[in-house]
Order: structure tokens, then C-alpha cells, then sequence
């Protein structure tokens, strides 16, 4: 009995309440762990998941098809080539996709806020946003990566840019920080859904919709579309400004040249903003619970 | 805090702004006091029921308790931490069991939620092994471990449940209608592993229930709440005595006869006529013995049943006779 208590409290004895950054530390974890749980899940039915990511690849891949559909009857879009539309598609797409492996499941919290099993990631002792974040994890979401990547490298092959160390720098660049900003994007989907249940159809709106629209040249858009998407959500930064600068393309809206490197400042700036939201959202639901 | 004030709940309190649409655009806003100033000390070791009839204040009680819910008001710890401050420092302390939704991992075996909280919890290899090997042995986990959480039944999911909850070693268990929607067989298993985890490793344990025999048979100490007030703490027999509770007896006579006289003991009425049955009210103190002696002797009695009075109607009275006063 007294044997019993006492190996308790070394069991028992929490860490040191975190700080703000080892709260990040202690998400990341969490996130890992709770991801390698699911990995290894979904390893156990090893034909479902070959089946569902080339279905998911299939399904994805078929947005190009339509592109390539259209360009069987035009030679140019909104100005613009096949192969200089298939940068667009292929960086957007891939941006899209990491960020949808990532962090697709967020859509999920609606429902739990709905029918209360939110509450049981409250009570554990790993931050919130990497339960959410995690959960039911999607490895079959490498198809839309897939299909994103294969699109880009025709792009890169079939393109003749006169590539600069800056212009190659810009690619990974792109990709990265377009993946950030979409993610951030997601966040604050999800932090909506605490008030509104149903926000993930809205949000969706933004991501999914978000990244067709990225996959087309911004001239082919109204001039106002395009004032929204490079001022207010700032998808234009994903793809289209970086894809553009690659291209020696001319921005829309008359944007100094510069602005192409502007993505990991905007993708940092995106990320404040979703760790507010998502933090008062959630201060919110505790404090009613609904 | 010192293990006399584990749990301590001061003039708690919990506001609900309530917006109910009365029309196109329109909305009327309302307060709900689903708390209303609760105070009372659990000590260290101690096995509380938490009653009430629904809507009365338990769950959202439960939910400042670990932290997942804000209180609006008054002043409350666990084991001396402010659960809405640092929920997660306190999450290493507390098990929670909600009866109506589960902590597993919906769509995984049963071991593979255990070895993420294994994790997840940072539990020492060895403490994690032994205290699953004996939720597993008492609970009769063994053949389930492999089953995904999803195709368990509601009796098993539950011991599932519980055997997370407990993992980590937590000084205080919370269970939320541990027993609701159990089989006779799970309800009394589940019971039994709670008396001897709380005997055996001194856990703080405090349930929520609408089974009175889940707090007749474990605890000792009985909370009742009623729109969001703390009516009744003490013993469970007590709450009889204050609620002047009444058992039923139900009588089957030969044939249809007028209502049973007893003139000798006011305190008995018959309450329903159907037929040759008779329902008659009695004081839940009192023996059923003598009374269906008299009964026995005096009409033609064929059968009987005692009726316990169940815990809505004990709470109903004691309302009704606390706002008397």
C-alpha cells in the first residue's frame, strides 16, 4: 500500500507547466505520436491505403485533365501556355497538398464540437490543436502531392526559363511557405467552427476552392477576385506571384517585382493570425461549452 | 492544500448566455445559471455521488472540475491546481470517464489507444505494464485488446474506458454515468473494480449517476444538485430521511376490492386502484414487514412487490420541501 503511493507520485509528477514555446515542443509530440498511430493503422491494411491514395491521386489528377481538355481547343489561357499553367497548377496543387496532409483533418471539429467529444481532448494533457490536427490522419492524401509534384516536373521540364540562383530558390520557397499559408488557412476554418458548426463548408470554400482557383492564370479572374485573394486572404502569395516571378511573367494589379518574395513573411503573418483565432475560439468553447 | 480539501469548490458558479432566435434577425438573450454558487471539500481518498435529475448542474460541475469548462465565479482546486489555468498540468492528475461518449480511439484496436496514452501521458514503461496487465485481469479486457473501439459493446467500451482513464495513475477519477445503458453483469463488475481501486490505491473517486444502487454500493457520501444548487451533502440514508421519501408497495388481491384500509397507521395510503392490484405509499424508513403482515391478514393476498422510490422523485420532494421553508 505504501509501496503503491509512492511509486505513484514519481508516476504522477507532471512537468513544469509550459511556456509558450515548449507548448509548441509538447504539440509537435503530440502530433507525432498521435500520427504514428495512424500510420501505423493504416499500414496494417496495406492494399486499402495503395487503393485509396492512387484513388485520391486519380481524383486529383483529374483537375489537370480538364486543363489539358482545354488547351485541346485553345493554345493560350488568359495568355498563357499549357506548360506555364501546369507551374501554376503543379506548385498550387503541391502547396495544397502538403498542407491538406497535414492538417485536413481541422474539418473534423465541427462535428466533435456538435456532439461533445471535444471535451475528451480537453482532458488530456497535450495541446488541442495537435489532437485536432492529427486525428484520423490521412496518408492517402500523398496522391494529391503525387499528381501535384508529377504536373510541376513536366512543368520544369517542358518550360524554357532562364533560370536565375534567386529563380531557384523561389521554388522550394513557394512550395513551403504556400503550404504554410494554406495551413494557417485551415486553422482559421477550424477556429470558426467553434461558434459555427457547419463553418468547415465555408472554409472548404477557401482551401479547396482556393487552390482550383490558383491553378488558372490570375488574368483569366475579375480584377476585384484578384484584389481579394492578394489582399484580404492572401492566396495569391500560395503560387501565383512566385510561379509568375519564375516565369518573368507581369504581376496582376501592377505589384512591384519584389513582392514574389514576400511569401514566408506572409506565411508567418497568416500564422499569428490562425494562433489567435484558434486560441480565442477555444477560450470560447470554454467558456460555453458549446 | 492538505488531503482534507483535495477537491474545494468555493461560491462556484457557471453562466450560460443562452441566445434563442424569436424571429427573423431577432434574438433574446438569457441567462442560465447552470451553477449557482456550489461549495463543498472532498478529501483525499473519499468516494462522492454527484446526483441530480437532468439538467441540473452535474455535467457542466464536472466539466469546470477538469478544466474543460470556465467557471464564471467563485473559487475552485484540484489537488491545489486552478483546472480552467492549467488544464493541462492537471490532466496528469485526473481520470476522466464520460459515460455517453468515449476517450479511445474510435476506429483502433483497444491496445492502440493505451500505447498512445503510454506516450501521451510520458508513463514509466514498467508502471504503464503493470497497470494495464490489472485493468486488463479485472476488467476482462484480455480477448479485446486487438478489437477496433467501434465494434465493442457499450458494457465493454466502458471498461475500455475506464481502464484508460487510469493508466497514468490519477489521484482523482471523475466518472460521468459510468453505468448508464450497462447489462446487470457489467454494472456490477464495473462497480466492483471502482470499490477496490478506491480501497486499494486510496483514488479519489467522484461519479455522477441516475443508478441509486451505483451510489448505495460505493459511496459513502452522497452530493445532490438541483438547478444548479447544492441541496443535499451527506449520507446516502439521510437523503431518505430529508427528502421523506416513501416506498411503494404493490399488492395483488384475489379480486377487485375497495381501497385497503389500515386505520391503525396513518402514515400508509393507497395511492392507485387497478383492478385487484393496489398501490400503497409507505415512509422509505420503515419496515415493509409488519405492514404486509396486517395486509396478509385482513384481505386475500395472492402477490406483492416492494418499489424502491427512485432518485427523481427523492430529489423532486426534497425540493419541494426545501422551498417550502
Amino acid at each position: 500500500m505504501a509501496e503503491v503511493r509512492e511509486e505513484r507520485v514519481v508516476a504522477a509528477v507532471p512537468e513544469t507547466p509550459f511556456g509558450e514555446r515548449s507548448r509548441l515542443v509538447e504539440g509537435v509530440r503530440a502530433y507525432g505520436l498521435i500520427v504514428a498511430m495512424w500510420l501505423r493503422s493504416t499500414m496494417a491494411y496495406r492494399a486499402s491505403f495503395v487503393m485509396t491514395a492512387v484513388g485520391n491521386f486519380v481524383a486529383t489528377g483529374f483537375d489537370f485533365v480538364t486543363i489539358m481538355l482545354m488547351f485541346a481547343h485553345v493554345d493560350v489561357l488568359g495568355g498563357f501556355t499549357l506548360q506555364e499553367v501546369a507551374l501554376l497548377y503543379g506548385a498550387s496543387a503541391t502547396a495544397f497538398g502538403l498542407s491538406d496532409l497535414v492538417l485536413g483533418s481541422m474539418d473534423r471539429l465541427g462535428r466533435r464540437v456538435r456532439d461533445g467529444t471535444l471535451d475528451t481532448l480537453l482532458v488530456r494533457p497535450v495541446p488541442v490543436l495537435a489532437q485536432v490536427a492529427a486525428d484520423r490522419f490521412a496518408l492517402r492524401r500523398l496522391g494529391r502531392i503525387t499528381q501535384g509534384l508529377l504536373v510541376l516536373g513536366y512543368a520544369l521540364l517542358a518550360l524554357d526559363i532562364a533560370w536565375t540562383p534567386l529563380k531557384v530558390v523561389m521554388l522550394p520557397l513557394m512550395v513551403l511557405s504556400g503550404a504554410a499559408i494554406f495551413g494557417a488557412v485551415f486553422v482559421v476554418g477550424a477556429a470558426f467552427q467553434f461558434y459555427a458548426q457547419d463553418a468547415s463548408e465555408v472554409q472548404n470554400a477557401f482551401t479547396y476552392g482556393g487552390t482550383t482557383l490558383l491553378q488558372y492564370p490570375p488574368s483569366v479572374f475579375a480584377k476585384d477576385l484578384v484584389r481579394g485573394v492578394t489582399f484580404v486572404v492572401p492566396l495569391a502569395f500560395v503560387s501565383w506571384l512566385p510561379a509568375l516571378y519564375v516565369l518573368g511573367r507581369d504581376y496582376p494589379l501592377d505589384l512591384p517585382r519584389w513582392v514574389a518574395f514576400l511569401p514566408p513573411l506572409v506565411a508567418v503573418g497568416c500564422w499569428v493570425i490562425a494562433g489567435l483565432a484558434w486560441r480565442t475560439g477555444l477560450r470560447a468553447y470554454r467558456s460555453t461549452g458549446s | 492544500m492538505d488531503d482534507m480539501d483535495f477537491i474545494e469548490l468555493d461560491g462556484v458558479e457557471k453562466v450560460f448566455d443562452v441566445r434563442r432566435r424569436t424571429g427573423f434577425m431577432r434574438r433574446e438573450r438569457r441567462e442560465v445559471r447552470a451553477v449557482d454558487g456550489i461549495s463543498f471539500r472532498v478529501p483525499r481518498g473519499e468516494m462522492v455521488g454527484y446526483i441530480g435529475p437532468n439538467g441540473a448542474g452535474k455535467s457542466t460541475t464536472i466539466k469546470m472540475l477538469t478544466g474543460i469548462l470556465t467557471p464564471s465565479g467563485g473559487r475552485l482546486r484540484v489537488a491545489g491546481i486552478d483546472p480552467s489555468r492549467e488544464r493541462t498540468k492537471l490532466a496528469h492528475r485526473i481520470g476522466v470517464v464520460f459515460g455517453q461518449r468515449t476517450t479511445l480511439w474510435w476506429d483502433l484496436p483497444l491496445r492502440d489507444s493505451y500505447r498512445l496514452m503510454h506516450r501521451m501521458y510520458r508513463i514509466p514503461d514498467s508502471r504503464f505494464r503493470e497497470n494495464l496487465d490489472r485493468c486488463v485481469e479485472l476488467l476482462d479486457l484480455g480477448p479485446l485488446l486487438e478489437v477496433p473501439v467501434r465494434q465493442l459493446s457499450l458494457g465493454q467500451r466502458m471498461r475500455g474506458d475506464i481502464a484508460a482513464a487510469l493508466l497514468h495513475d490519477p489521484e482523482v477519477l471523475y466518472l460521468d454515468e459510468p453505468t448508464i445503458g450497462l447489462d446487470v453483469v457489467s454494472k456490477a463488475k464495473v462497480r466492483g473494480f471502482l470499490r477496490d481501486l478506491n480501497a486499494e490505491r486510496s483514488t479519489t473517486v467522484l461519479l455522477t449517476t441516475h443508478d441509486l444502487t451505483d451510489i448505495e454500493q460505493l459511496c459513502k457520501r452522497v452530493m445532490v444538485i438541483d438547478h444548479g444548487r447544492l441541496v443535499y451533502d451527506g449520507a446516502l440514508a439521510g437523503l431518505h430521511e430529508v427528502g421523506e421519501s416513501e416506498r411503494t408497495l404493490v399488492v395483488d388481491l384475489e379480486r377487485e376490492l375497495p381501497p385497503i384500509e389500515l386505520g391503525s397507521e396513518p402514515s400508509v395510503r393507497v395511492v392507485k386502484v387497478e383492478g385487484p392490484r393496489q398501490w400503497l405509499a409507505f415512509p422509505a424508513a420503515a419496515s415493509a414487514a409488519p405492514l404486509v403482515a396486517r395486509i396478509a391478514a385482513d384481505y386475500p393476498l395472492v402477490d406483492l412487490s416492494v418499489r424502491e422510490p427512485d432518485i427523481e422523485s427523492v430529489i423532486a420532494r426534497m425540493y419541494v420541501s426545501d422551498s417550502a421553508h
